[in-house]
Formats: structure tokens, sequence, C-alpha cells
């Protein structure tokens, strides 16, 4: 699901939104790469879920702790207020479920930190006004029929579903063109526009009854 | 047979899970590599049911390879040039380390007086074995199927003791399943006249038919559906035909047949009885109030649990179910499930996830821990 330059602009954002010591989990960890900085930038105690057996390797030999499973079906496995916060980098997209997802990471960590790539874009809507066919852009690589992203969104879309499960929203970052802007309190219809991928960081707006 | 077996003698009193206590206790063990001046490079490898200390090297017994040799050696993935590797005979088995089979303070062979023993019973008796050797904190411990579970019995027991676990192919309590599979074994043994109420050494015979048929269900539940048709399929056996009999027609029944021949020779009746018994009374929980993951929390070190997708004797859930204990009990631990048709089996077998995992969980924990 993600990709694996070590310097991707959504895992700087990533890491300023992590306080030192802080307790991480990275769903869909891929390699460990953003764990791996996660523990030696910010000295968190860091632990992965990565569905893929070479990434599971990968991260197993980093030392890494990790957990073989999917976003959909094993967040499960986490007790209730286990993390401090919950990352979920260029994976909700390719959920089934992304609610359930998100209300699993709502139940696990008091804080959830979330990357996405924006189908709102300019380039994103341009390409669909003009050509009629389904965008196919450097953050959504794939023609339509072999993405592995079943839910695309926009940044208000997304927005919206983080309410609905519980989120207040405390910052979302625009990225466009691999290069990060600073930090909004809100989404806008203009950051709707303007963001190629987008970090939302979030944190509990309630409990919920248990 | 017995001269090519390493055996330590310790005048101590072992204490039973069942009350009793054991003594004199015989370990059969092997080492392999040097243990390092800080003792802190310790390898304890566990192994399953019919397994043996023959973990590397050939087995001077069988005249067999080890049934680790492709995991452990020099330059290998448990590599003997820099760690320090131990592997003992469990308690109750029948390579040198007291079991039924052995003589008795009476100078008769135990039989049925052997006392029933629990996997907490064969982890003491690695326990000490490890004191003997003056090891304080054992680098890593590792083993598949009950080899696992001893494994979980170690971190259990004995937390601080341990640096690096990793159970595969396990489970922290045996299933009806894996009881219903044992039993049909015992009572194969016990069904066969030759086996004489456990006596068998004493009146000259031997179960051989009875133990034969119980390791050929056994077999049964290593193997997979998959592997079998893969292996064997309906294929005949030195014929064309069906012979309209109940000779060996088909390949599989020839091979079962064949595998529980063989098992006779190396392995004692009332050590399957014993070790089979220590495995259905398994039930790591238990002795924490029902909660597994209680059992974990004293654990500082890492762990790595292993499945295998196609294992149904100790299925993926098993594995699962520990793992989720190790999470809640905030262990560091990291698990997967390697996608494979070779069944239980297969944590024996040439299997490179499963192996490149391994080493990048050492080397991980070598480098942790200073080695």
């Amino acid at each position: 699901m993600s990709n694996a330059a070590s310097t991707r602009a959504d895992h700087e954002i990533i890491i300023n939104a992590v306080p030192q010591g802080a307790r991480v989990l990275d769903v869909g960890c891929g390699d460990g790469v953003l764990l791996k900085r996660l523990k030696q930038e910010r000295n968190a105690i860091v632990r992965g879920m990565e569905l893929s057996q070479a990434g599971v390797n990968a991260c197993v030999a980093k030392g890494l702790s990790v957990v073989q499973g999917d976003a959909d079906l094993d967040l499960a496995l986490y007790p209730d207020d286990s993390f401090d916060i919950v990352v979920l980098s260029r994976t909700i997209q390719a959920t089934r479920k992304p609610e359930m997802v998100l209300k699993q990471m709502h139940r696990i960590g008091a804080k959830a930190v979330v990357s996405l790539p924006n189908f709102g874009f300019w380039q994103v809507r341009l390409s669909l006004l003009l050509n009629g066919r389904m965008p196919v852009t450097q953050g959504l690589p794939d023609s339509w029929h072999e993405t592995e992203n079943l839910h695309l969104c926009t940044l208000l879309d997304f927005d919206d579903l983080a309410k609905q499960s519980g989120f207040d929203l405390e910052s979302v970052t625009r990225i466009a063109a691999g290069k990060a802007s600073a930090p909004s309190r809100a989404t806008s219809n203009v950051l709707n526009w303007l963001s190629e991928e987008a970090v939302f960081v979030l944190k509990r707006a309630w409990m919920p009854t248990r | 047979m017995t001269s090519a077996l390493q055996i330590l003698r310790l005048d101590i009193g072992l204490p039973l899970d069942s009350g009793a206590i054991f003594s004199p206790l015989e370990i059969g063990y092997e080492t392999w590599g040097e243990l390092n001046a800080a003792k802190s490079n310790a390898v304890l490898i566990c192994h399953a049911l019919t397994g043996d200390q023959f973990v590397a090297g050939p087995n001077p017994v069988t005249g067999q390879p080890a049934w680790w040799a492709n995991l452990v050696g020099p330059g290998q993935i448990i590599d003997t040039n820099r760690y320090f590797v131990i592997c003992s005979n469990v308690l109750g088995g029948c390579m040198g380390t007291s079991g039924p089979a052995s003589l008795g303070p009476d100078g008769q062979p135990y039989g049925l007086s052997f006392p029933v023993i629990t996997i907490a019973d064969m982890v003491r008796a690695q326990a000490a074995l490890i004191d003997h050797l003056g090891i304080e904190r054992l680098f890593a411990v590792i083993g598949g199927s009950m080899g696992g579970m001893q494994v979980l019995e170690w971190i259990a027991s004995r937390p601080d003791r341990v640096g690096a676990a990793m159970p595969i192919a396990s489970a922290a309590r045996h299933s009806a399943q894996n009881i219903a599979f044992h039993e049909v074994g015992r009572q194969a043994v016990m069904a066969d006249p030759d086996w004489q109420g456990g006596a068998y050494q004493i009146k000259g015979t031997k179960p051989v038919k009875g133990l034969s048929v119980a390791r050929m269900a056994a077999h049964i539940t290593y193997l997979s559906d998959a592997a079998l048709h893969r292996k064997f399929g309906r294929r005949l056996q030195d014929r064309n035909e069906v012979a309209f009999g109940f000779d060996a027609d088909f390949q599989i029944e020839s091979y079962l047949r064949y595998q529980g021949s063989r098992f006779v020779d190396r392995f004692d009746a009332n050590s399957y009885l014993y070790i089979t018994r220590a495995m259905d009374y398994f039930d790591l929980a238990a002795g924490f109030n029902g909660r597994l993951s209680d059992a974990f929390t004293a654990f500082k070190g890492r762990a790595c649990v292993v499945s295998f997708s196609s294992d149904w004797h100790y299925p993926p859930a098993d594995s699962r179910h520990i793992t989720r204990a190790m999470i809640g009990a905030g262990v560091e631990v990291s698990a997967f499930e390697v996608e494979t048709d070779k069944g239980h089996d297969a944590f024996l077998l040439d299997e490179p996830q499963f192996h490149e995992a391994m080493a990048g969980f050492l080397a991980a924990s070598a480098a942790d821990q200073g080695l």
C-alpha cells in the first residue's frame, strides 16, 4: 500500500506530531521505516501491524515488534487505550470498511494520525473533467481496475467521517508535489482543491460508552 | 546405543506438578558452540513430541540428519559459531533423559510407575540443566510444536531467564481436537496385547503394532490435505491397478506404514503415552486464573510467534491467541503466519520466509542484548 521512500512528506508530518516517548501503533507499517525513525527520533515505544510477509520480515530484522494483520480485521487484537497515537499512513483508502477502522483506532489510541491521497485535488478533478476517465496521477498511479484503493475520498469527505467516528480535528496538513505546507486548524474548499495528499491529526472528541 | 548419548545425572529431587518428587534425574543433552565469558550467548532449543536432543549435526543413534540441521550449525541461522546451543531430551522421553523406559531405583524399568509429567515439569528439568551449566539467563529459547509450549512455559515461569522467545506452530493450550487425536494414539498403543499393561520391557515384548498405528494417525495431523494430494494423490504403490485386498494399494498407505514402522525403532511406547498426556494437560492460562495475558506480564524480553497457514494441528488461530495475550501483557511481540501448504511439519522444512524472519529476529535480538 505504502511505498518505500524514506523521505516521505507525510512521514515528516507524522514524526512532528509524535511527542517524545509516546506509545505509537503504525497500522500498515510497511517495511518499518517510519517506526524506526519514531523510535530513534522520538524515543517512542513503537509497534506495527503489516499485512505482507516481506514487510513483517523487514520490520523484524530492524528489531521492531510487528504483528502480521489486516487493518480491517485485526485491530481488535489491541486493548482499549493501549497507545497514545495510532498512525494510518496511505492505507485508509485501501480498507474495506474505513469507518470501522477509524472506530477501532478511536478505541485503541487517544490520537490518530491519518494520511491519505485527496481525490478533491484540482489535477484529479481536471483530469476527470477533461478526459472523462478515472485519473492516474503520481499519488494515484494505478488504473481503476488495478488499484488497491477501494475507498477514494476527498479531504472534505474524510473530515466528515473522522468527526462521525468521534474525532476532533487537531490539524490538517496539505502536501502537494511532495512538499508539505504549514498545518491548518480546519479543512476548507481551498485546501481541498490544493492538496494532493493530506495528513490529519485527530484527537478523541468523546469517549465511547463501553 | 546409549554410548552415543551425553547424560547428566543430578541427585536432586525434582518437584513435579503431580506432587511427586522425582529423583534421581538424568538428562540427555547436547551442546554446540562455545559459551562466552559473560555466559550471555546461550540458545535453548526445545524439541517436539517425538524429537530429541540431536537438533544439529548427524543423529548418532538413528544415523539420520538432525531434525533442524537446516537451521542449526556453523554459519546457519542459529549459528553455532556465534551461539552456545543447548538441546535436551524432555523429561519422560526415551533418548537419555529419565522416562518410563529408564531403570527405576529398584533396577527395573519404571513403566507405568513413572510419574505423570507436564510441560512445566519438562521445563523444570531443563532449568536444572541450565543451572548445572552455570547459565543464569538464556539469550533465546526457541521451539516448535510441543517445543513452543515449553518456550511459553519458560517465559511464564522464568521470565527473567529468557531474553528472546520464539514459539513456533504451537499453542497455549491443547484443544479438544488435539486431545482427541492423542487419545486415539494412546488407545492404539494400549490395545496392543504386547503392551502388557505397560510392563512390556519386563515381559520381553514390544507394542510395535499399536505404537505404529499411533504414529500413522499422528503423522496425518502433521501434514495437510494439499500436501498429501501433491505428494501422493491417489497414486498406487508398485502396481497398475487396485488389488481388491487390504495390502497397501495406495502410496499414501505405504508411506504411513513406513513412517509407523520406522518410528517404533527409535521411540518408546510408554514415552509416547506420557508425553502426549503432558501435552494434553497443557493449559498455560490455567495457572493464571484463566487469563493468558497474565502469564506474560512479567516477561520483558522479545517474542516472535510463528504459525503456518495450512497447519490444522496447531492452527494459526492458536498462535493468534498467544499473540493477543502477549499484546495485552505489553510484550514486545512480533507475529506472523507463513503462507504454505505443508501443514504443521512446515516448521521443520525449508520455508524461506520463516527462516528469513527467524534470522532477522535473532540478529535484532542479539544486537539488542549487546551480543
